[in-house]
């Protein structure tokens, strides 16, 4: 019973094994590897949007980066490529949003949530400040505070 | 007015996450960096007849559809019945572009579901569709006399796009 148990947990696994793929063959220049993937780093993945054009194993990204894997060994720097791949797909592929006009928003944004929500804060700390008036005490009240005062000082002494 | 301010904020990002969740907001439809550029240039063998090769220059003059698609594509064959209308009203040359395929495979289904298209190129290492900036498939190109992208479709035509945006580009630029 034990040993069908293993079994049915080891077939279990069999398809896992089956599904994954062969690794593909990357150039043998391990300098040029580096630079596609400090590129692909900053570029993403149009299939699985929230992924780099690194991490991704969509085919399209296979495809990209075998391209920028052909342009860096034709002598082009990481800004042609950039060029070329925003010309074709527009600055989405950027993984890192450019500072322009059309992200103003999304970079000084929180900024000015900030700024608003310490505005917010001080007028009300100072409304609440406002509110307190201080009230002197009583001849009475300050007889009785006084007396307080005392016997605490004298258990304390004793 | 003590809850006025935190029910505006949160019927604002209501409002805002309702808006995104309907009204069909894909977050795939990228705008094509393309809109009013002109199409890019290539010269690919021919499906059907690959001793011959088409380029979209030969289109100059013409108003017409690319459209992307490959046999592997389920959108691809949901899409297709549309096209066969498509084709039959014969209101614009729908061209297609056979993205990353088999010919056999992409031969096979044209021959099971018909064949909408005036023909077809074979983009079998994809570079063609890396130039178009295409994502997916299928993706629809119309392209205008001097072969400037007009409009893109990321995803099926149907007929109410075809009927709402597409003929109502052609017949302006048909003027």
């Amino acid at each position: 019973m034990k040993r069908l148990g293993l079994l049915l947990i080891i077939v279990s696994f069999l398809p896992c094994v089956a599904l994954a793929k062969e690794a593909k063959p990357l150039s043998n220049d391990p300098e040029l590897e580096k630079r596609v993937m400090a590129l692909s780093e900053q570029l993403r993945c149009l299939v699985c949007q929230n992924e780099t054009l690194a991490g991704s194993q969509a085919d399209l990204a296979e495809d990209l980066r075998g391209l920028i894997r052909e342009q860096m060994k034709a002598g082009k720097s990481d800004k042609e490529i950039i060029a070329f791949l925003t010309a074709r797909y527009g600055k989405f592929i950027l993984y890192k949003p450019p500072v322009d006009p059309t992200t103003y928003l999304l970079w000084f944004g929180p900024f000015i949530l900030l700024l608003a929500g310490l505005l917010f804060l001080f007028r009300y700390l100072k409304q609440r400040r406002d509110l307190i008036t201080e009230q002197p005490l009583s001849a009475d009240e300050r007889r009785r505070a006084e007396a307080l005062l005392k016997t605490a000082q004298g258990n304390k002494t004793a | 007015m003590r809850y006025a301010i935190p029910l505006v904020i949160f019927l604002v990002i209501a409002a805002f996450l309702a808006s995104r969740l309907r009204g069909g907001y894909d977050p795939h439809r990228i705008p094509s960096a393309l809109i009013n550029k002109p199409a890019p240039e290539f010269q690919l063998q021919e499906l059907r007849n690959p001793t011959q090769t088409f380029s979209p220059k030969q289109m100059r003059g013409k108003v017409w559809l690319l459209n992307v698609w490959g046999s592997w594509c389920v959108a691809c064959r949901e899409e297709h019945p549309f096209l066969m209308e498509l084709s039959k009203s014969g209101g614009i040359p729908l061209y297609g572009l056979d993205w990353k395929d088999k010919r056999e495979d992409a031969l096979a289904v044209l021959e099971e579901m018909g064949d909408p298209y005036v023909l077809n190129v074979s983009d079998f290492d994809g570079r063609v569709a890396i130039d178009y900036g295409i994502t997916g498939a299928p993706e629809t190109y119309l392209i205008d006399q001097n072969g400037i992208i007009r409009y893109k479709e990321v995803g099926q035509l149907t007929p109410d796009i075809m009927a709402q945006k597409i003929l109502p580009m052609v017949k302006d630029l048909n003027k």
